[in-house]
């Protein structure tokens, strides 16, 4: 397509003024070069802020009990009532799309009392009642023994896995705790698995302070019965368990006899709504990256364009010699377009390998810091893909930014160009 | 080899219609060396760009080598200069950041001859004005007869039918005016065919043939005892 010579017609015409070809040239540069900072800065700070939700099943929500607001079927408001086992059978036969349900009872809280003992030690830590299920929606990472199964629920039995924070309080450093017995408000678990879980939210020594014990034993060592504190419910990965959540309240509203406009009665948090927002905010920050970058990169090719413009009207007169001497149209024109894509998109690789570098070395200050967990910045990237449609943008751009001045080069006739003095 | 008839040709300035050519008739046969003279606004420039299709007649026909010249479109007007004709301006017209050899060899690039084969050429062309060993050499390396031999090399290159040379010795002092009037001589004594404009008159007197334009006509069109530029070197 593009042989020796024209190559060396390019060379010729863009090295005759150095300092003005790079001039021109650092338009585009800077332009690409904001451009993909920006991309990766925004991609950093999602992978930051992503990070903070953990492993955590995002199609998730939360719902538990408050108390009723409006009176109903001849009951008066500012009841309270609690979530019963029943429950869970009856929203997974109502309200299908859903993945797991998983009710859930809970000891002790932020700021609870010393509950658990062994030996000499003792602790203040969560207790959950849970099913195996919940491994799946809020995930930890077992690092001895197991986690719950449905055997120690059909049998309840009295075990327990217990938390990175749990271990260092209860037990010596070099103690296996496999096996071994703790009181949890004077009954007594077999720790059965330990557990360290990725950071959630921030609170990171406490999600390491938590003990799960089977739902059933729970029930029946800490007399909830067949109540359940609060429930986790995931939806199928091809339905968002927003849309489904209206559901799912009306029947648990149905179920415990509360007005359906009742709104205060089930509280619920929901996760995936949460984490759309907070999609959608990165969304919004990649168009505006786009948006800023792309606008700092035009404003490089409207130089590139002027600058060819000033280049054309001063080679004017050369460009009557070469017609003069038997140059065709397409051959200016090809060599005005020729030399501005190729202006353009040596100096948009500049930006790119440039901005690349930055990146680079950004990363290995983010590696070189103690503790990612407390930055809210993490690994900036670009994709590949944003590097293609970067050039795609240049190459484009280049040629947009060569088409008036290759015209205006051809405008005039060789006689008045030659007349130029 | 050129055959004008009845040429006009007119400017448009503003709401005034300038008529500059008004109907010249006009013959030019193989191997003559004519000079077009006449004071400014004869339209002797204007002539000359319309022999050499850098400019379009309103009206009247034109045939070179045979070739009727007509409602040419830019392609095809570029394709002819380069084919049949050659160039050579009073500024020179070198391209300031192309070599001696490269500027030569400039034609024979819009050719489509690969770089080998136009560098030879080139070079035959530049042995041939005397500038061999200026090949490598930037336009503002030489001086002024030196450029001049080169735009004359550059014109030969693509070996027209016909070179057209508007005022070729109206930048160059006296001395080094007879030596490019000698060197075009020595092209025409091989049978190329050259027209040049001139308003100095001993330079057309080293022409075969003077025709003088005034106010749009040929007045007066001549054969003269050609004066050798030699003798004055």
């Amino acid at each position: 397509m593009i042989n020796k010579d024209q190559w060396n017609e390019i060379i010729e015409a863009l090295t005759a003024n150095w300092f003005r070809t790079v001039l021109t040239a650092f338009g585009v540069f800077w332009g690409i070069f904001i451009l993909v900072i920006l991309l990766a800065a925004g991609k950093g700070l999602e992978n930051g802020v992503k990070k903070g939700f953990g492993d955590i099943a995002t199609n998730t929500m939360f719902m538990w009990t408050q108390t009723i607001s409006k009176p109903y079927k001849g009951l008066p408001k500012g009841r309270r009532y609690n979530f019963k086992i029943t429950d869970v059978p009856s929203i997974r036969q109502q309200v299908p799309g859903l993945l797991y349900i998983s009710p859930r009872n809970q000891l002790g809280g932020f700021g609870g009392a010393n509950n658990v003992v062994r030996g000499l030690n003792t602790g203040a830590f969560n207790v959950y009642g849970d099913f195996p299920e919940i491994i799946k929606q809020d995930p930890i990472t077992i690092t001895s023994g197991r986690f719950l199964n449905y055997g120690d629920i059909d049998e309840k039995r009295k075990v327990a896995i217990i938390g990175d924070g749990v271990k260092k309080e209860l037990f010596k450093p070099d103690e296996d705790p496999i096996g071994d017995y703790i009181k949890i408000q004077g009954v007594s678990f077999m720790v059965i698995g330990t557990y360290t879980k990725k950071s959630n939210n921030g609170d990171r020594e406490q999600g390491q302070k938590e003990i799960f014990v089977p739902f059933t034993s729970f029930s029946q060592a800490f007399n909830s019965g067949d109540r359940v504190g609060w429930m986790a419910i995931t939806a199928e990965d091809h339905n968002s368990i927003t849309s489904l959540k209206k559901d799912v309240i009306e029947v648990v509203k149905t179920n415990h006899t509360i007005d359906p406009d009742d709104d205060r009665a089930v509280g619920n948090f929901d996760l995936y709504e949460e984490f759309n927002k907070v999609n959608g905010l990165f969304v919004a920050l990649k168009g505006v990256a786009y948006f800023v970058g792309t606008l700092v990169l035009l404003s490089g090719i409207i130089g590139i364009s002027n600058i060819m413009l000033i280049v054309v009207k001063e080679r004017t007169k050369e460009i009557g010699i070469r017609r003069a001497l038997g140059a065709a149209p397409w051959a200016i024109r090809g060599q005005i377009l020729l030399e501005s894509i190729f202006l353009t998109i040596v100096s948009g690789m500049a930006g790119i390998a440039a901005s690349t570098g930055v990146i680079y070395v950004v990363n290995a200050i983010l590696d070189g810091m103690p503790d990612t967990n407390e930055t809210m910045f993490a690994n900036p990237s670009v994709d590949l893909m944003v590097v293609c449609i970067a050039l795609l943008i240049l190459i484009t751009s280049g040629l947009l930014a060569g088409l008036i001045p290759a015209q205006v080069a051809i405008r005039t006739k060789p006689i008045d160009a030659l007349r130029t003095e | 080899m050129i055959e004008i008839t009845d040429l006009h040709k007119s400017y448009q300035m503003g709401s005034n219609s300038l008529h500059v050519l008004k109907g010249i008739n006009f013959k030019v046969s193989q191997g003559e060396l004519v000079s077009i003279m006449g004071s400014s606004g004869s339209g002797k420039s204007t002539f000359l760009n319309i022999l050499g299709m850098l400019d379009e007649a309103d009206q009247g026909s034109y045939t070179l080598d045979g070739v009727q010249i007509k409602n040419l479109n830019e392609k095809i007007a570029a394709r002819y200069r380069n084919k049949f004709l050659g160039f050579i301006f009073q500024s020179f017209n070198l391209i300031t950041y192309k070599n001696a050899i490269d500027n030569v060899g400039l034609p024979l690039y819009y050719q489509g001859l690969k770089r080998k084969e136009r560098n030879e050429r080139a070079m035959h062309y530049l042995e041939k004005v005397g500038l061999a060993d200026w090949a490598t050499h930037l336009p503002n390396e030489l001086s002024g007869g030196q450029k001049q031999r080169v735009a004359i090399a550059r014109a030969l290159a693509s070996d027209p039918k016909v070179l057209l040379a508007d005022e070729p010795t109206g930048a160059l002092d006296t001395k080094t005016s007879y030596e490019v009037m000698e060197l075009i001589q020595g092209i025409n004594d091989e049978g190329k065919t050259i027209l040049i404009v001139t308003h100095e008159p001993d330079i057309a007197q080293m022409t075969k043939r003077i025709v003088n334009l005034k106010d749009g006509l040929i007045i007066d069109d001549r054969r003269v005892e050609q004066v050798r530029a030699k003798s004055y070197v």
